[in-house]
């Protein structure tokens, strides 16, 4: 029944990719066998998708190093087409699917049974409903994918790898958007997998997900295998111990703030997700921070911090609830301009699509949501800008030959800058930073943290979300952790630990007395 | 911890090791280098419309065995202009903010005929018609902007159902016929100029600001720390728009309608001066009009630093309207009559004056200064190739021609900067 040889049916050996000043994987090795689930887990940014691209062929065969070995034959993808034929299918976070077309388009885009050029539909159809029945799915193909849940789209997208006859499938965080009962049903279609010989790389950032349904686990860390073992050999602590176990480097100074009264307080906030009705994104969170205070909020991908944040701030498109409280008096914040206009700064993930307006020029972006402050209500006073935008430039060590330099000229490093200080000019009471040294080199990163302390210190409290935990646990006061939209930890600095905090999560709960 | 021994386990130095300072950190404004000259790629754009314009100048001007240039046809060419040069600068602001409108050529044909019927039917005054035809454009723009901003429906379509239906209620309105301009001074506003020693002392001013902006520029840019300007560069900031100035006024006011009665600039050339001076104000010196480039340039980064969208959307269909209706004042004026069909594809010139003038249809990027450009280049052709009397369809061709070129070049420019 199970066909479950030892040999490995796919290797990647000594896998090593660099990106412009990182360098992502380090000499990854990862093997996998016909009828195995191999979950490969790990902190964001260790290299798992990194991994998974090269193998499903987006970064080409030449672009790392290192080879990928399919039943002894060495493979040299030169696209992702290259890879779907020789039978490796990737399913992203992010859908594929063509929301308009049907079920049935979508699971035969492009490879549509055809005669004489012309699409044959009934034979399509059929195929969908043989198919969708193998997968014992109750769809009819016909269904426009628009109308289905994000649970059903992503079986779909499994019914599309399998009518490619994949023999590898990997799932990046599969049942991220799916509900309880989804989730069983995608782990009795992997089952049925299992014994029908396809290898599946199963990526989870839930490790109670992947000690039911893997038979492997490697662990990644900063781009390097730090273990691979039978599910049998692993406990989740040894497999947290392992994701996290790097010393937190002295990059970090460690700065006792001086904490004041509370500034900030939000009370039972939860979110709603905007696509998909009944599922929050945050679940009844409530914390406080105090003047001089660095809280820092930690979390897995998808784990709700930037849409706690975004809702605070007013921006979230999801229907938001709860209170909150500047300095003791309750405020209503139904958009950024509130926000601003009560003293919050939000430093936004993603800089480019967020953060600035590419094509302008650095003194613009700075001044853009302090303008009215800065510059009079309606005509502006060029000097009065140009001169707070040269004074944050010098103050911020932003490395351009003017204020007047294009934004998107600058390097990661340079354009966080501009974004902190676009804030900064707001005269901010309270400021929030979404990861805000991401894909940043470390030089800038220390600049950052130091400009974190610096502002502490000068009373503003902050708070501050990252997917690095050395960088939450090395700045942070207090941490929270939250864990699918619920706070699930919280913790002083003497407390936390990487293990503690990662436990926490990956969904343990702990309280903080 | 009870980890297995057998698994193979790799240490290493934290992260932090192997990465290392991106190398380009230190970044420059973007530049063109022709010969030993630096040039700040966005001036050389605005160079390089400048030259093409004086190119098909030079070239109509020898083609027409030199009537092109001369006094009287450059004023007739500049009062085409106006039209043109008025929408586009309405037409700039839209497109900047990322929206379109594609109904301003049937808002001319109906703001100018209310103001016509009003006059002509009705026995309103000068000022009260006038009023009309522009509060016509505002309310439409309003209710353009409503649409778009607060119901959401894409600016296209709202403009699009626009072109359509504004001119359905002007050719319903006016039955379809013609109505005469009576009332005394409408006309002027099309056809008179404005006396020549006012054009001089028009001149007199604008120069006297233009120096006492660019010095206290020069001054400033110290400040800012970029060092000050060198004496030669200041004076040549001033002297060549100056004698540009000086050139313009002195041609408008050679032009001899009689013997020995000089006419100076045309009063729909005025209106369009002052409208792109305070189009430029509006865009460069506001925060109204930074607001707007914003909004095209990035709306999510525009609305997570506080500002309003919709509010904005608004107000720049509102100013659309108004200037629609500035512009059918002037069209109905000149011609001397509000016609149903007035105006008819006026949009798509407007539209093609923005893009030939460097604006970005994507939104975030142009100048009223590109767009007036645009438009003296649009209105150019179509007074150079009639005097050479080439046919219309020739004419159309080639101005269809001439725009998408026009993008081409500069899309390829943008690629290499």
């Amino acid at each position: 029944m199970t066909i479950n040889d030892r040999a490995p049916f796919l290797e990647m050996r000594d896998i090593t990719k660099s990106f412009p000043g990182v360098r992502a994987l380090d000499g990854v090795s990862f093997e996998l066998r016909r009828g195995e689930v191999h979950a490969l887990v790990g902190e964001n940014g260790a290299g798992k998708s990194t991994l998974m691209k090269i193998l499903g062929g987006v970064y080409p065969h030449g672009t790392y190093g290192g080879e990928i070995v399919i039943e002894g034959v060495e493979q040299k993808f030169t696209g992702v087409r290259d890879a779907e034929a020789t039978g490796i299918a990737v399913i992203f976070q992010e859908l594929s699917l063509v929301k308009e077309m049907t079920v049935g388009e979508n699971i035969f885009l492009g490879r549509e049974p055809r005669r004489f050029g012309v699409v044959r539909w009934d034979e399509l159809y059929r195929r969908a409903t043989e198919l969708l029945e193998g997968l014992r799915l109750r769809v009819d193909p016909r269904t426009p994918v628009r109308t289905l849940g994000i649970g059903q789209q992503q079986l779909v997208e499994i019914a599309k790898a399998l009518s490619q006859d994949a023999r590898i499938l990997v799932l990046d965080e599969p049942t991220a958007a799916l509900t309880g009962a989804e989730v069983e049903t995608l782990f009795r279609i992997l089952e049925d997998l299992r014994t029908r010989g396809v290898g599946m790389i199963y990526i989870s950032h839930k490790l109670e997900e992947v000690f039911r349904i893997a038979d492997r686990i490697t662990v990644l860390r900063d781009g390097r295998t730090v273990g691979t073992n039978a599910t049998k050999e692993w406990t989740e602590g040894t497999v947290i111990a392992r994701m996290v176990g790097r010393e937190v480097g002295d990059i970090f100074p460690t700065v006792e703030h001086e904490r004041g009264e509370v500034a900030f307080e939000v009370r039972n906030v939860s979110v709603e997700d905007p696509n998909v009705a009944g599922k929050r994104l945050v679940d009844n969170v409530s914390f406080k921070v105090r003047r001089g205070e660095v809280l820092g909020i930690a979390g897995l991908m998808g784990a709700g911090r930037s849409d706690l944040l975004m809702a605070v701030f007013g921006a979230h498109a999801g229907r938001t609830s709860g209170e909150i409280l500047i300095e003791g008096r309750r405020v209503a914040i139904k958009s950024p301009r509130d926000a601003i206009h009560y003293g919050l700064g939000f430093v936004t993930e993603d800089r480019k699509r967020f953060g600035l307006v590419l094509d302008q020029t650095i003194l613009n972006n700075m001044t853009l949501a302090g303008l009215k402050k800065l510059s009079g209500r309606f005509v502006t006073d060029t000097d009065a800008e140009a001169s707070a935008g040269a004074h944050a430039m010098k103050e911020l060590r932003v490395k351009a030959n003017s204020v007047f330099t294009v934004a998107g000229t600058l390097s990661g490093g340079n354009q966080q800058k501009v974004v902190l200080a676009k804030w900064l000019l707001t005269n901010p009471r309270v400021l929030f930073l979404d990861e805000p040294t991401r894909g940043i080199d470390v030089g800038a990163k220390q600049e950052i943290y130091a400009q974190i302390n610096r502002l502490a210190s000068e009373g503003l409290a902050i708070v501050l979300v990252s997917s690095e935990l050395p960088e939450v646990l090395g700045l942070s006061d207090r941490v929270l952790v939250l864990h699918e939209g619920k706070l699930t930890g919280e913790f002083t600095r003497a407390e936390a630990t990487p293990e503690s905090v990662m436990a926490c999560a990956t969904g343990h709960t702990r309280r903080a007395a | 911890m009870n980890d297995s021994a057998n698994e193979p386990v790799v240490e290493r130095p934290p992260v932090v090791a192997d990465v290392a300072p991106s190398p380009a950190d230190a970044e420059v404004v973007k530049q063109t280098r022709i010969g030993g000259l630096k040039i700040p790629t966005d001036g050389l754009r605005a160079y390089t419309m400048l030259g093409a314009l004086l190119v098909i100048w030079l070239v109509f001007h020898y083609a027409t065995d030199q009537i092109f240039l001369s006094p009287r046809n450059f004023s007739n060419l500049m009062r085409q202009a106006s039209v043109t040069g008025v929408l586009a600068v309405g037409m700039l602001m839209v497109i900047v903010a990322g929206q379109i409108d594609l109904s301003v050529g049937s808002l001319v044909g109906l703001a100018g005929g209310a103001a016509a019927i009003m006059q002509g039917w009705y026995g309103w005054g000068l000022a009260p018609s006038l009023a009309a035809g522009i509060a016509v454009g505002v309310c439409i723009g309003a209710l353009h902007g409503t649409l778009t901003a607060y119901l959401n429906i894409p600016a296209f379509i709202v403009t699009l159902g626009g072109l359509l239906a504004w001119r359905g209620v002007i050719l319903g309105w006016s039955k379809g016929e013609t109505i005469p301009i009576g009332v005394a001074g409408f006309k002027m506003i099309g056809q008179d100029y404005v006396a020549p020693v006012v054009g001089w002392a028009l001149a007199g001013v604008a120069v006297a600001a233009l120096a006492w902006t660019t010095i206290r520029r020069g001054q400033a840019r110290g400040r800012y720390g970029l060092g000050a300007s060198k004496p030669l560069t200041t004076a040549l900031r001033i002297i060549i728009p100056a004698l540009v100035i000086i050139a313009f006024v002195w041609m408008m006011n050679s032009y001899e309608i009689a013997p020995g009665r000089f006419a100076g600039i045309p009063i729909p050339v005025f209106i369009l001066l002052a409208v792109a001076l305070a189009g430029a104000f509006l865009t460069q010196n506001t925060t109204f009009g930074r607001y707007l480039y914003a909004i095209g340039g990035n709306p999510d980064a525009a609305r997570l630093s506080g500002i309003s969208l919709r509010k904005h959307i608004l107000a720049v269909f509102c100013l659309m309207g108004a200037l629609s209706g500035v512009a059918a004042i002037i069209l109905t004026a000149r011609v001397g009559s509000g016609s149903p069909d007035a105006g008819v594809l006026l949009e798509l010139d407007a539209i093609a004056a923005c893009v030939i003038g460097g604006t970005s249809l994507m939104g975030g990027r142009g100048t009223v200064f590109g767009a007036i450009l645009g438009a003296l280049i649009m209105a150019s052709l179509d007074n150079g190739m009639s005097l050479k009397n080439v046919e219309p369809y020739t004419q159309q061709i080639v101005k269809g021609a001439i725009l998408v070129a026009a993008v081409g070049l500069d899309m390829a420019g943008r690629r290499r900067g």
